[in-house]
């Protein structure tokens, strides 16, 4: 009896330490997520104030919503920049990974503390820092300048250019830890085994390095495209009007319009396109496609 | 056998800033031998193997390989390949892929024959399509030799390679290291420090100690003709026996010691002089019942232990100078076994007995007198 019990209860434990996380789940995703599911097919409460919306299952709302250019184009940029600053992202941090992880020697934990660092100041602040880096007045641009590479008044910020520059920057750890982490990982001596079987350095790193690397690309191509696509904080500050992201008009549908149901169509579908992205990525980079 | 493949060392030297690994050895290993290279952990046997590899830059010397000069190319330019010593399987390819990685990097077209004919070679065929992480120690062990020898190198090496295997999965392995070595005729330089995995695989054997070659010589010549002390104890067990030349005697110098005259073989007419002689040449006058022949050398002692081990009996000896001799007799005889206590003579054939330089030690204590 006593033993019966005992392995009831210990099968039962498992279940225990899922219940908080599972609870958190369901009041902070599953509920959010079917009351912004129900927001989106809203319709102004007739007779109403504005921001009064009753639930009338109005799917036309979706069409409606992605009918209008605007917000089409603020769909399309959040893509676009996420995908350009997730690229600029891999090719500055892979190789620095690289280095933390192979060649840092000692130095190691020091070059990580660094990679963190930034944050230790608030997004927002080092996001309007980048206003002086790219602006007219700042280093980038006075260097350009004094090469005669561009006009006297020429201005990064604001820009396409310096949205994706401020997403890259502020995606950059995200995209290096997991690159280092499964660099760091990696036995070296592959590499030599490698280069002892016919492979010159390239070829290794080609053949070998990048391969068992890729779980860490894979998460850090994620963890960086995945925010940076809903991101509007780098559109609104380093962008201007023709620079809007999806992220903003929810912003401004929510927040300034009290335009429900336009900004839970908008987020909704952001997140349904990210989601099957991501299905795709992952299921692509999982058959090794990628390499 | 045709000496132009063989890979030659010339004044090879590495140095990791202040300590040497490596202290300017020379070798010559013929092509087609199982060489191997003796030693303990930090002699320099791996370093040296790594400059053969390229994988290590010595600091000043060559290599070569059938009269070419490959010290200078990189790894992937050398006709070498390496089994690593923790296997080094790329882990995100199937075995079949590990074994073609070579040919494939050398742009071989067809490498399904070759992958499958070496595969057969280690047995392991049937685990072509498996990863290395699905395989057993000893199976990714037989992946890394045949990943190897799929290439056809002018010299395999081989960074002790049965490390990390238990001991009978390890006897077979040198059975089928010697094999397949034997069967593909490729030059094997193999570095252990396991003395009988050297000895009954290697046909030479070069031991190293703190970066230089101490002896170099067939397994036998090592173990019966050991010329440094060092040897003598590393190969096996050695008594020793420090002593003064006194006289001659024919190819044997008669050696006075603390324990009285032994012969042994050395052109050396007089100043100090080490003997050495292995504990299963010695016999127990007591129990084998023999009369000691007059030409043998003898001594008197005490048996303080004695260990029975199955195929052996293990005795320790003391003799009259307070020196403690070992004696492995083999479990051949029906009579009685000597028991601690006893007084017995230890005799052996002079020839038996190995020549060694006296240790420094023993040599000023006898230039002081």
């Amino acid at each position: 009896m006593a033993e019966a019990s005992a392995v009831g209860s210990r099968s039962r434990t498992p279940y225990l330490l899922l219940l908080p996380g599972m609870a958190w789940l369901a009041v902070f995703f599953v509920v959010p997520l079917v009351s912004l599911l129900m927001q989106s097919v809203q319709t102004p409460l007739p007779g109403g104030l504005p921001g009064q919306y009753e639930q009338t299952f109005r799917f036309a709302n979706f069409v409606d919503v992605l009918s209008r250019t605007e917000f089409l184009g603020a769909l399309g940029r959040s893509f676009l920049f996420a995908l350009l600053a997730t690229v600029a992202a891999l090719l500055i941090a892979y190789p620095l990974a690289y280095a933390i992880a192979l060649r840092a020697g000692r130095a190691k934990p020091l070059f990580l503390v660094l990679v963190v660092a930034p944050f230790f100041v608030s997004f927002v602040l080092r996001t309007i820092a980048w206003r002086q880096i790219l602006g007219a007045e700042g280093p980038v641009v006075g260097a350009l300048q004094a090469l005669h590479l561009v006009p006297s008044n020429f201005s990064i910020y604001p820009s396409s250019l310096a949205v994706i520059a401020g997403l890259t920057y502020n995606f950059l750890p995200f995209m290096t830890l997991p690159i280092y982490a499964s660099l760091d990982r990696m036995d070296t001596r592959l590499i030599e085994a490698a280069q002892d079987l016919y492979s010159s350095s390239w070829t290794a790193f080609r053949k070998v390095t990048l391969p068992i690397s890729m779980p860490g690309v894979v998460a850090g191509t994620l963890l960086t495209f995945i925010p940076a696509s809903g991101d509007y904080i780098n559109a609104q500050l380093l962008g201007n009007a023709t620079t809007t992201m999806v992220g903003n008009v929810v912003d401004s549908r929510f927040l300034v319009n009290s335009d429900y149901p336009t900004a839970s169509v908008l987020s909704f579908t952001l997140m349904a396109i990210i989601l099957a992205m991501v299905f795709v990525y992952v299921r692509r980079a999982g058959t090794e496609e990628l390499v | 056998m045709d000496l132009n493949g063989d890979l030659v060392l010339r004044d090879l030297r590495k140095e990791f800033g202040d300590f040497v690994a490596v202290d300017s050895i020379n070798l010559t290993i013929a092509q087609g031998s199982f060489f191997a290279l003796l030693g303990p952990s930090g002699c320099g046997k791996t370093t040296t193997l790594r400059m053969i590899a390229g994988l290590e830059t010595p600091t000043s010397g060559q290599v070569l390989i059938g009269g070419t000069d490959i010290t200078h190319t990189k790894p992937h330019q050398r006709p070498v390949n390496t089994v690593f010593q923790s296997y080094a399987l790329f882990p995100h390819m199937d075995i079949f892929e590990n074994v073609a990685f070579g040919l494939r990097r050398r742009g071989v077209g067809n490498v399904e024959k070759q992958v499958m004919d070496t595969l057969e070679l280690v047995q392991l065929a049937h685990l072509a399509r498996r990863k290395p992480g699905q395989l057993s120690g000893g199976q990714q062990q037989r992946i890394a030799l045949a990943r190897a020898i799929v290439n056809r190198p002018a010299v395999l090496l081989l960074d002790e390679p049965l490390g990390a295997l238990d001991l009978k999965l390890r006897r077979q392995m040198q059975i089928e290291l010697k094999r397949i070595q034997t069967e593909v005729g490729l030059t094997f330089v193999h570095v252990t420090h396991d003395q009988e995995e050297a000895m009954s695989m290697a046909d030479t054997i070069a031991v190293m100690n703190h970066g230089v070659v101490e002896q170099l010589g067939g397994p036998l010549d090592l173990y019966e003709r050991p010329v440094t002390h060092y040897v003598a104890n590393f190969l096996g067990q050695s008594n020793t026996f420090e002593g003064t030349v006194a006289s001659r005697d024919g190819e044997f110098a008669r050696l006075a010691t603390a324990d009285g005259e032994f012969s042994v073989t050395s052109a050396q007419s007089s100043g100090t002089l080490a003997m050495g002689v292995r504990p299963e040449k010695l016999e127990i006058a007591e129990t084998t019942g023999n009369t000691v022949p007059p030409t043998a050398n003898q001594v008197r002692g005490t048996v303080t232990d004695a260990a029975f081990t199955g195929v052996s009996t293990q005795y320790v000896v003391r003799l009259r100078s307070g020196k403690e001799v070992t004696v492995f007799e083999q479990n051949l005889l029906f009579g009685r076994r000597a028991q601690v206590g006893d007084e017995v003579t230890l005799y052996w054939d002079a020839r038996h007995s190995f020549a060694l330089p006296a240790s420094a030690a023993h040599a000023a204590a006898a230039d002081g007198s």
